[in-house]
């Protein structure tokens, strides 16, 4: 097996010599930004560039597609990738929740029939837990599914599907059990195709004007019961470890990334290319975004020393998403104090700072602040898991 | 300049830190408690003798000097998991003037200084530093104080303040300018007569310090510290206080969430605990998060401690995060906990007296800022 210093060597001359500069097109910085035809296109095409070129799914079995190697090798690539600050690997849902649910639980066949088309991008995968009256409150959700001989009739609707239109799989939370003795008993977790009669998808216009998400309605839809994760009723038990995938707290992703993280540099570029960085209430202001950064930073590092977190070895992974989110929305917001008149202005304005970016670099920021468990839901399971504090409902 | 995290200090440990942090926790939660502590407030001295004994036979007060005077021979971020835990129990003993006194010393003093005194702080733990002025400025070279030589040494003039626990100091380090150059001396403090002390009425009452008039003290001219690390010195006392201080705060920042989230989980209105409304509840996860974002900063600061530059950065971003840990934190627990919050037997006070302090002393949050943006910006 190649070394991982030689692996990491090969990457960071591969993507020194491939990373696509300016596409001339705005470029999504998180999956859930994705929002024209044009750009996801190109990100499809890129992914499918890299894992070819063998740097995702680096540590998946070799079998069913990915690359034969070890955990260490792929992060040895994400570390390049991010270095170069690439495009962000867009088939998130495949990549970090389905993937290695199937890779972890899957049949041999599920194994055989998915994995392949996840790291290619050929099969893009969505997923299917929200509901439109049932968000927050995910264990509540409604969809039914019927079992009938070897199939699951599904009727229902799901809603903020990213990547719904494109989607060829869903990972779906579904009600099997309608009298189960809790509203958890009775979910169950199905990987469904999307391209089967009964399935609509109608996309939704998101606040930044683009598309990027759909309502999706399954009218007695017909899919294969194998597709069935586990058994019935622990749809909810899969739905939470999927999250931890996500999370990254259980390993086991394809790799690469699908959310930049915001870069404080880039405020204090704008902050300087305008004329600001020797005002003393910028920088003041400035300031508090570096310790923030740096304090986030620091947060990651200590996570891993068991020694410094040994109090409350929750406590860091759980606020990870909150703080991290709500500085992204926070830096983005103020950068568009910094443009003066122009920051009346958007996205394919010539006059626009940037073209644009900080404006919908902020309205995107909100994906993350309410998309995964909103922002108060993190300060309920924090209060709740963490400190120990009562239920609120 | 540049984001460059690791240019901000980076996080690191080192066996003994772990080992201390293990020690200091178990042996400051078994020395004492609130309610000794609150029978401390009325003591004159506010020195927890029996505590005070002990660090000193564990050898605490040693941790950051070199074995070569008598001490562990660790650095200043072994010091940090045991001022953490003095903070946390908001124990009444002098650990950080102690402490800083000796790192002075360390950096300013003499050899013949180093090699009388700093095996007596290993000692006796008995230390403090007089730089301070009326005036209120948190800048150390901003004095007033002087120091003239005559035929029998040094004759002083001019009032320090805030000299913590000077009462049962045996040695003082103290600032005045000799001909316009702020100069470091250190002093036993026998020289000093009763009449000189004025004690100070403090908002942190677990805290206690002096004013002190030198109008009539003359010092020995071996008193002076070396005049060319001068500089040196007083940057090591302000960062070395601000590490210290931070790693207090964050110890006092602990004890106040948990004291807060015990109160939210017992008190009932409406027929519900009141943690379960969100308005208490997602407040307090704030202030939960600041302090574990403060800690890492503080970790950070203490493992990067002896790079130069960084160092100064890491400190001063560490104090910035734990001042305001700790003030958040201690506000709103007055406030959580509704009438009883607003008493004097509401330990909610004690906590926002002592975040109050420490803001006070070696440089608010503005002055942190400011001192940033000049490292970083200029
Ligand atoms: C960009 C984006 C992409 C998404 N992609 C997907 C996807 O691919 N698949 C999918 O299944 N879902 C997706 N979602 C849905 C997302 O998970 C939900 O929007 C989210 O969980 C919130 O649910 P909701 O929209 O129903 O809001 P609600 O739950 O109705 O919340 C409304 C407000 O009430 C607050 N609130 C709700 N309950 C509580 C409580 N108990 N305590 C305090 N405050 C509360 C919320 O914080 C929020 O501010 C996406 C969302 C976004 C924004």
């Amino acid at each position: 097996m190649i070394s991982v210093e030689d692996f990491a060597q090969d990457a960071e001359k591969w993507f020194a010599e491939h990373t696509p500069r300016d596409p001339g097109f705005m470029l999504p910085l998180t999956f859930m930004e994705v929002g024209t035809d044009q750009q996801f296109e190109f990100l499809r095409n890129w992914q499918r560039q890299v894992y070819e070129a063998g740097f995702l799914g680096a540590a998946w079995p070799s079998e069913y597609g990915g690359g034969g190697l070890t955990d260490a090798h792929q992060s040895a690539a994400t570390k390049v990738m991010r270095a170069h600050n690439v495009p962000i690997m867009m088939n998130t849902i495949g990549l970090s929740w389905a993937g290695p649910l199937i890779l972890d639980i899957g049949s041999e066949a599920h194994k055989k029939k998915y994995i392949k088309g996840i790291l290619s991008a050929d099969d893009i995968w969505c997923q299917g837990f929200s509901e439109p009256e049932n968000g927050s409150d995910l264990g509540n959700a409604q969809l039914s599914a019927v079992r009938d001989g070897d199939d699951y009739i599904l009727n229902g609707s799901k809603i903020w599907t990213t990547h719904g239109h494109y989607g060829k799989y869903m990972i779906l939370l579904a009600r099997t059990n309608p009298d189960a003795p809790n509203k958890y008993a009775g979910l169950s977790f199905i990987l469904t195709p999307m391209n089967v009669p009964g399935v609509r998808t109608q996309k939704i216009r998101k606040l930044t004007g683009e598309h990027g998400f759909t309502q999706t309605f399954f009218e007695d839809a017909r899919v294969p019961a194998d597709g069935l994760m586990g058994a019935e009723g622990m749809g909810w038990k899969i739905a939470m470890q999927t999250l931890e995938y996500e999370r990254g707290a259980r390993g086991g992703q394809a790799g690469g990334y699908s959310i930049t993280e915001p870069d404080p540099l880039e405020i204090l570029n704008l902050a300087r290319e305008s004329g600001q960085i020797d005002d003393p209430v910028v920088q003041d202001d400035l300031i508090d975004f570096i310790i923030e950064a740096q304090s986030l930073n620091l947060n990651g590092q200590r996570a891993k020393i068991g020694a410094l977190v040994r109090d409350n070895p929750a406590g860091l992974p759980l606020m990870d998403k909150l703080a991290k989110t709500e500085f992204a929305r926070e830096i983005n917001q103020y950068a568009l104090t910094l443009q003066g008149t122009r920051s009346a202005y958007y996205v394919d304005e010539p006059n626009a700072v940037d073209g644009g970016w900080w404006h919908r670099s902020y309205l995107n920021a909100f994906s993350a602040t309410i998309g995964g468990g909103t922002s108060q839901i993190q300060r309920n399971i924090i209060g709740e898991h963490v400190l120990g504090l009562p239920k609120s409902y | 300049m540049s984001f460059d995290p690791q240019a901000l200090g980076r996080l690191g440990l080192t066996e003994e830190q772990v080992e201390l942090m293990d020690v200091a926790e178990n042996f400051c939660r078994d020395q004492t408690s609130i309610a000794a502590v609150r029978d401390m407030i009325v003591d004159k001295s506010g020195l927890d003798r029996a505590a005070h004994k002990e660090l000193g036979q564990m050898g605490w007060f040693g941790i950051a000097i070199p074995e070569a005077y008598g001490g562990v021979g660790l650095s200043l971020a072994e010091a940090v998991p045991v001022a953490e835990q003095i903070g946390r129990r908001l124990m009444m003993v002098p650990f950080i003037p102690a402490t800083v006194a000796a790192q002075a010393i360390l950096t300013g003093g003499t050899p013949s200084q180093k090699e009388t005194y700093l095996p007596q702080i290993v000692e006796h733990g008995c230390a403090s530093v007089a730089l301070l002025e009326p005036d209120g400025s948190f800048d150390l070279t901003a004095i007033e104080a002087s120091a003239i030589l005559g035929a029998d040494g040094y004759k002083l003039s001019g009032t320090k303040t805030l000299v913590e626990n000077l009462d049962s100091a045996k040695i003082l380090v103290l600032s005045a300018k000799i001909k316009g150059a702020v100069r470091l001396f250190v002093m036993d403090t026998r020289l000093i007569a009763e009449t000189a002390m004025r004690p100070e009425i403090l908002i942190d009452e677990t805290k206690r310090a002096y004013t002190l008039t030198l109008d009539n003290i003359t010092l020995p001219e071996s008193a002076l510290m070396d005049e060319s690390k001068a500089a040196a010195a007083l940057q090591r006392i302000d960062l070395a206080a601000n590490l210290l201080a931070s790693a207090e705060q964050l110890g006092a920042a602990q004890a106040c969430i948990d004291y807060t989230v015990d109160y939210l989980k017992t008190r009932k209105q409406f027929g519900k605990l009141i943690g379960s409304y969100q308005a208490l509840k997602h407040t307090i996860v704030d202030a939960y998060v600041g302090y574990e974002k403060a800690r890492s900063l503080l970790y950070a600061a203490a493992h990067s401690f002896e790079e130069q530059g960084k160092g100064e950065i890491a400190t001063r971003m560490a104090a910035v995060g734990a001042g305001r840990a700790l003030s958040f934190a201690a506000d709103r627990s007055i406030q959580f906990h509704g009438g009883f919050g607003f008493t004097y037997d509401c330990d909610a006070q004690l906590y926002r007296r002592r975040a109050i302090f420490h803001d006070s002393l070696f440089g608010n949050t503005r002055w942190h800022k400011k001192k940033l943006a000049a490292l970083l910006f200029n």
